[in-house]
């Protein structure tokens, strides 16, 4: 394996960090100090990590609606993360996204995104961007299997490859749209098959494999920067929690598909090849875990303690579309 | 600020021919081709994306600007700017706008030529959750300065899916802005902001008004997003007319002229923001106001100003507040179905008569 030491420990301490914010995070909304819905992307670590080590703060990407694991991978900090949950005024957006709005332009992180699919085209205008602006920066959408029934997909993908546009489309098929299995709902079996039909190559890749994900996407990425055009990423993956926090989804799935899926979990797999490897020792990984158990309990310190906003971030941000009362007429 | 700006700025004021400046006589058409032209010279981070926007490729992939756009709109540019910033697109609304919105909140400015106004409709989600909401719903990490174009209204045949007046909808969504401007001075002025603007602003070109004649200065200018003016200044009642309906509404007042009515005209130039000292300060010299819209009336911009009105001004009227829209109907193909559909002269003047009790 040919991936540099301090790569390795971003891999795993990225991973490890969107894990455990999303594990944080769930168990603040069970506890009520969220405002409103949560999605967590537990189980699908290596997917945003995995494409997100060969992306810097001049590459674009876009979001889902369950978007915190994209966030981090993208080197947003977990404070103003956790702050943005929590409806604070020191959140990443002044508390007025919240969880389905997180973003961080300074980082090239342009949003979550709550309308399945409608990010996918933002990212192919940053591509855009990039081309008109003769930057070697790339964009990449993350989207799920969900956005696959969704024509500004398709209309993305088209465009991305009529204009050759510096853009990666990584699909993460976590086989549920919401209740509705990807079996139900999209026609194809694999995805990445769909990459043809544009006239770009498509990377089929197990998802819960970090290394295969940083190897995919390290191509996709490169292909793009060189200006040869856009590629489609399917990484297959699961998410180890219910659509939303309060969701059930053992009504829609059985115990044993979801056993299955554990027993590849990307960081446990991480950990036992890189040790049985003598790429990173225990004590090392440990280490990495105990920092990240600290930053996540000061993220939440950190949420608990901020302001709520002023009042008047109401009308701020926006234009009001109409005037004070006139002087003289009320 | 320059002698245009100033005319601009004080847009109580009537605008127009006639003030002193060189200038000259030009269609609507060649006027917004032209602001285009100065834009994109002005600033090397304005490009046009649409479709047909050139029109045609040879089979070397070179443009032939065959159609220059729908009604000609960029005919020439890609001459002389290239087909990066004179961007062709597929057939494909709500991607390419999507497209234009993220290269809008990484460093760029795009003008997107929608076509006909009915095909926001196409790309609306795009419209509604991105472009409107990025600036609010990030805290104001963003902003979009993105522009759009399309032709609206009806009068040329285009029957139910090409003549769509609902600016309206588009004017309900907070972070949009809306401009329906109605002669060649005010589309240059109000394009030319549009571009400039950092909100995501969306110019209303009426197909009626695309052919009409007006002048034009020589000097570039902008013209106030958010602000209308008076087409005519009169004592008896205030009329309100928006796009076309404001050029319907100047003639009307030339009748009721005639017959000694003696009309004030409000043309209000942008729907969102929208102007209410311009006819709340018309209505409480002139106690009446009658409101044109060619849109149909059910959350019309009509209603809107009737409320702000009824709101605002309840003590100053002396008749009820009278709109003038079409039918709660699509546009109807055939010509006399059609031309029943559109305001006209007449319902104006009949209207402004009847609340005057004359």
């Amino acid at each position: 394996m040919d991936i540099p030491h301090g790569k390795l420990t971003w891999l795993y301490t990225t991973m490890y960090r969107i894990r455990i914010f999303e594990e944080t995070m769930l168990e603040q909304t069970f506890k009520g100090k969220s405002m409103g819905v949560t999605h967590s992307s537990e189980g699908q670590e290596a997917g945003p990590t995995g494409v997100c080590a060969h992306l810097t703060d001049n590459d674009w990407i876009s979001s889902t609606h369950r978007g915190h694991g994209h966030c981090i991978a993208k080197g947003l900090d977990a404070k103003r993360m956790m702050a943005e949950i929590f409806g604070k005024a020191t959140g990443q957006c002044k508390g007025k996204g919240g969880s389905m709005h997180i973003a961080d332009f300074s980082k090239g992180m342009l949003g979550a995104n709550a309308i399945v699919g409608a990010g996918v085209p933002l990212a192919v205008g940053a591509a855009l961007t990039a081309k008109y602006k003769g930057s070697d920066s790339v964009g990449v959408a993350f989207f799920g299997d969900g956005a696959n029934g969704q024509g500004v997909l398709h209309e993305s993908m088209n465009l991305a490859s009529v204009w050759k546009l510096p853009v990666v489309f990584a699909c993460e098929n976590n086989h549920y749209a919401e209740a509705t299995p990807v079996s139900y709902a999209v026609a194809v079996g694999d995805i990445v098959d769909r990459a043809q039909s544009y006239s770009m190559p498509g990377f089929a890749v197990d998802g819960m494999d970090v290394f295969q994900v940083y190897e995919a996407a390290g191509e996709a990425i490169a292909r793009a920067r060189r200006g040869e055009g856009p590629s489609l990423l399917e990484l297959k993956t699961y998410r180890y929690r219910g659509h939303f926090h309060a969701d059930e989804p053992h009504k829609y799935r059985t115990q044993a598909e979801e056993a299955s899926w554990r027993a590849r979990d990307a960081i446990r797999s991480f950990e036992k090849k890189v040790t049985e490897q003598d790429l990173m020792s225990r004590e090392e990984l440990a280490r990495i875990r105990n920092d990240i158990d600290q930053e996540m309990l000061d993220a939440v310190e950190f949420a608990e303690n901020s302001p709520m906003p002023d009042l008047d971030e109401l009308y701020s941000d926006v234009y009001v579309s109409y005037s004070n009362p006139v002087h003289g007429l009320r | 600020m320059t002698t245009i700006e100033a005319h601009a700025a004080t847009s109580h004021q009537p605008l127009g021919p006639g003030f002193d400046v060189p200038g000259k006589e030009t269609t609507y058409r060649e006027t917004f081709n032209r602001t285009l032209r100065d834009e994109l010279n002005r600033d090397p981070d304005v490009f046009i994306m649409g479709e047909d926007i050139s029109g045609g490729f040879d089979e070397q992939g070179n443009p032939l600007d065959a159609w220059g756009g729908p009604f000609a709109a960029t005919k020439g540019l890609v001459q002389d700017f290239g087909m990066e910033r004179i961007r062709d697109t597929p057939i494909s609304e709500a991607g390419f706008l999507g497209a234009a919105v993220g290269a809008a909140l990484t460093g760029t400015r795009p003008v997107v030529d929608l076509m006909y106004f009915d095909f926001v409709a196409v790309a609306f989600d795009q419209l509604l959750s991105n472009a409107a909401k990025s600036r609010y719903m990030f805290g104001g990490q963003t902003k979009v300065p993105i522009t759009m174009f399309a032709r609206s209204g009806g009068g040329t045949g285009h029957a139910a899916q090409h003549s769509s007046n609902f600016y309206s909808i588009i004017a309900h969504i907070p972070g949009l802005k809306v401009v329906v401007p109605s002669d060649a001075y005010t589309v240059r002025g109000l394009l030319a902001a549009a571009i400039r603007d950092d909100d995501p602003v969306m110019v209303c070109n009426h197909k009626k008004l695309i052919n009409t004649r007006g002048f034009v200065p020589d000097e570039s200018y902008t013209v106030d997003i958010g602000k209308g003016r008076l087409l005519r200044e009169g004592s008896d009642v205030t009329i309100v007319g928006m796009s076309w309906t404001s050029l319907v509404c100047k003639n009307a007042a030339e009748q009721l002229a005639q017959e000694g009515i003696d009309a004030e005209v409000v043309d209000l130039l942008s729907v969102s923001p929208l102007d209410e000292e311009v006819f709340l300060d018309s209505v409480a010299k002139t106690n009446r106001i009658v409101i044109v819209d060619e849109d149909t009336p059910r959350a019309s911009m009509a209603s809107e100003v009737a409320a702000v009105v009824s709101d605002k001004a309840f003590d100053y009227l002396d008749a009820p507040v009278k709109r003038i829209t079409g039918p709660h109907t699509p546009m109807p193909y055939n010509r006399d179905l059609e031309a029943a559909f559109i305001p006209d002269e007449a319902a104006v003047v009949n209207a402004a008569k009847a609340l005057l009790a004359v």
